[in-house]
């Protein structure tokens, strides 16, 4: 797309301003009283349900730029990322200030009780690094190590499926569509991967082979060192990522 | 910063006897002022249904959740998992003529029409707290008559030990019933004793009118030392038994949902605490109560448990 620094910066803010706006509907519903019975849950529920769907938005850009070709929506990885752990941090903030109180007492008896909240906490663990490890800088300086590091929202899309799927008392649905949604993104890449370490075990492998026969040195150190095919097959269906 | 949360019901919480009745009469005059502004072709004062009933024993003088929190989240899987949506797709349910079938370890079985039943069963008002599982609790002016003093009219026989109880099965118009959340139709039951005790009543209304239909109407029952998945909305049968019934959420998760389901601070649900519970209509600010034993019911209720290991009996 060609578009001019000042063009990418007014999308940015339509973006910013849109993945606002169920933060805002719900301060509006919160000031006119529409958000029902259970105020409470109603802010908990909804700011946990956007932290969720923003994880799943972020975790689609990658394999939007897989089958579309299209690789300027990971101009805004950071700030999806970003709300993410926005949504999450309003989602733990309403339940420590007003579900608990911000009672230890509370907090005592019911966390460690619950298996769902203990894995709502991890997820949440898992998000900081993230967040604090997100500008430019922190990229910079941790280099490779960041992508790596990185790699950690796909272990918090699963722990907070389970965090979901825990906390359900007969109706599955939500958390199954949760689920099929994260699952596809997963497989989308898993797929990709797998496609490409096999073109490059294969290229490999024939680069080492010829390049050993000529050489004169087993086949068999070789490949020790670049594994082969089926041993790298084998691996990516295990893969998560 | 720590909040710590009052044992015992907040002196704020119970209402002195004159100000809880001039706050009825101020609801009475409210609603219909409200009912007024709506109806003005009407232009009558009063058009609850069941606006003068008397009040009954066992009638707690708390203050009353607003009508409208209660009639706007309700559990009611017959029709969405959605507490709101609920609400809304209850309306299709035709709850005229109705009808209860008895059967069972009982003399005088049979097809009871709702209008008999009303007939024999004259109602008083019965204001109690209710406590959902889900660590919520509200407190309604149920509109209702003692479920003992109905059972006793059918005449179970000495083999009647339980009572089963059965909502309508009808997926055409309660369209979660198409769905496998629950094994349909919904059923719950009560030991005889349990049935038998003047707290658990046989309601068909609240706040002095007819029970909305998402709230369970035309009849459901409501036990208000038990969890409120126990006050089975609907009911279309009633069986008496000699062996105790399964009930729904009991087969839906037998390690989470006992046959008893006494409310009960000290024993946690598997996957949360049941320490507390969140008050509607309180302010977002406010803490959540502590729960009592029984609801608060324990000195009329324990003895039906005295010998019981309530943790192993949830």
């Amino acid at each position: 797309m060609l578009l001019g620094r000042k063009g990418w910066g007014s999308i940015k803010v339509i973006i910013f301003s849109l993945s606002l706006l169920p933060f805002g509907l719900l301060v509006n519903d919160a000031i006119n009283d529409r958000l029902g019975a259970n105020p409470i849950q109603t802010l908990h529920f909804t700011f946990g349900d956007w932290a969720l769907r923003f994880l799943c938005i972020g975790l689609a850009l990658t394999p939007i730029k897989i089958i579309t070709g299209q690789s300027w929506p990971m101009r805004f990885r950071r700030m999806i990322g970003l709300f993410v752990f926005f949504y999450a941090s309003l989602h733990l903030l309403i339940f420590i200030v007003l579900d608990l109180s911000l009672s230890w007492e509370a907090f005592k008896d019911e966390v460690p009780k619950s298996p769902y909240i203990l894995m709502g906490l991890l997820t949440y663990a898992l998000l900081i690094p993230l967040a604090v490890t997100s500008t430019k800088k922190m990229q910079k300086r941790l280099g490779r190590n960041w992508l790596k590091l990185h790699r950690l929202i796909y272990i918090a899309g699963l722990t907070a499926l389970i965090h979901y799927f825990w906390l359900v008392k007969a109706d599955y649905t939500e958390p199954l569509i949760y689920a099929v949604v994260i699952s596809i993104l997963f497989a989308i890449r898993i797929i990709v991967h797998c496609r490409k370490t096999r073109k490059l075990s294969l290229r490999d492998l024939s680069r080492v082979v010829l390049s050993s026969d000529k050489a004169g040195i087993s086949t068999e150190h070789s490949v020790v060192k670049i594994p082969a095919l089926p041993n790298r097959v084998h691996d990516c269906s295990r893969r998560t990522h | 910063m720590l909040i710590k949360t009052k044992a015992n019901i907040l002196s704020s919480e119970v209402t002195d006897r004159v100000v809880f009745e001039s706050r009825r009469e101020f609801i009475k005059v409210a609603t219909a002022f409200s009912a007024g502004l709506l109806l003005p072709s009407l232009g009558q004062t009063e058009t609850r249904k069941y606006a003068d009933v008397p009040v009954g024993p066992y009638s707690a003088k708390l203050a009353v959740t607003d009508r409208e929190d209660v009639a706007g989240y309700t559990n009611y899987y017959e029709f969405s998992t959605n507490k709101q949506d609920s609400t809304v797709l209850a309306q299709a349910l035709k709850i005229k003529p109705w009808s209860v079938e008895v059967v069972g370890e009982v003399e005088k079985p049979g097809v009871y029409d709702l209008e008999d039943i009303l007939k024999d069963n004259p109602v008083e008002e019965r204001i109690y707290r209710f406590r959902c599982v889900e660590a919520w609790s509200m407190v309604v002016p149920w509109i209702g008559f003692p479920l003992g003093d109905m059972l006793k009219r059918f005449k179970p026989t000495s083999k009647a030990k339980f009572v089963e109880f059965t909502t309508l099965y009808n997926p055409e118009i309660m369209v979660g019933q198409r769905s496998g959340v629950l094994d349909w139709p919904y059923v719950e039951g009560l030991r005889i004793d349990e049935a038998m005790h003047p707290l658990a009543i046989m309601a068909t209304g609240m706040y002095g009118d007819e029970l909305p239909k998402q709230n369970g109407a035309p009849l459901r029952l409501i036990v208000p030392w038990k969890y409120g998945f126990k006050s089975i909305k609907a009911i279309v049968k009633i069986r008496f038994m000699e062996n105790m019934p399964e009930t729904a959420w009991h087969k839906s998760g037998p390690n989470e949902y006992g046959f008893y389901a006494n409310v009960n601070p000290e024993v946690s649900h598997p996957r949360w605490s049941q320490r507390r519970e969140r008050v509607l209509g309180s302010s977002i600010f406010t803490p959540k109560r502590d729960t009592e034993k029984f609801n608060g019911y324990g000195a009329e209720v324990s003895g039906l448990y005295s010998d019981m290991d309530l943790k192993r009996y949830f």
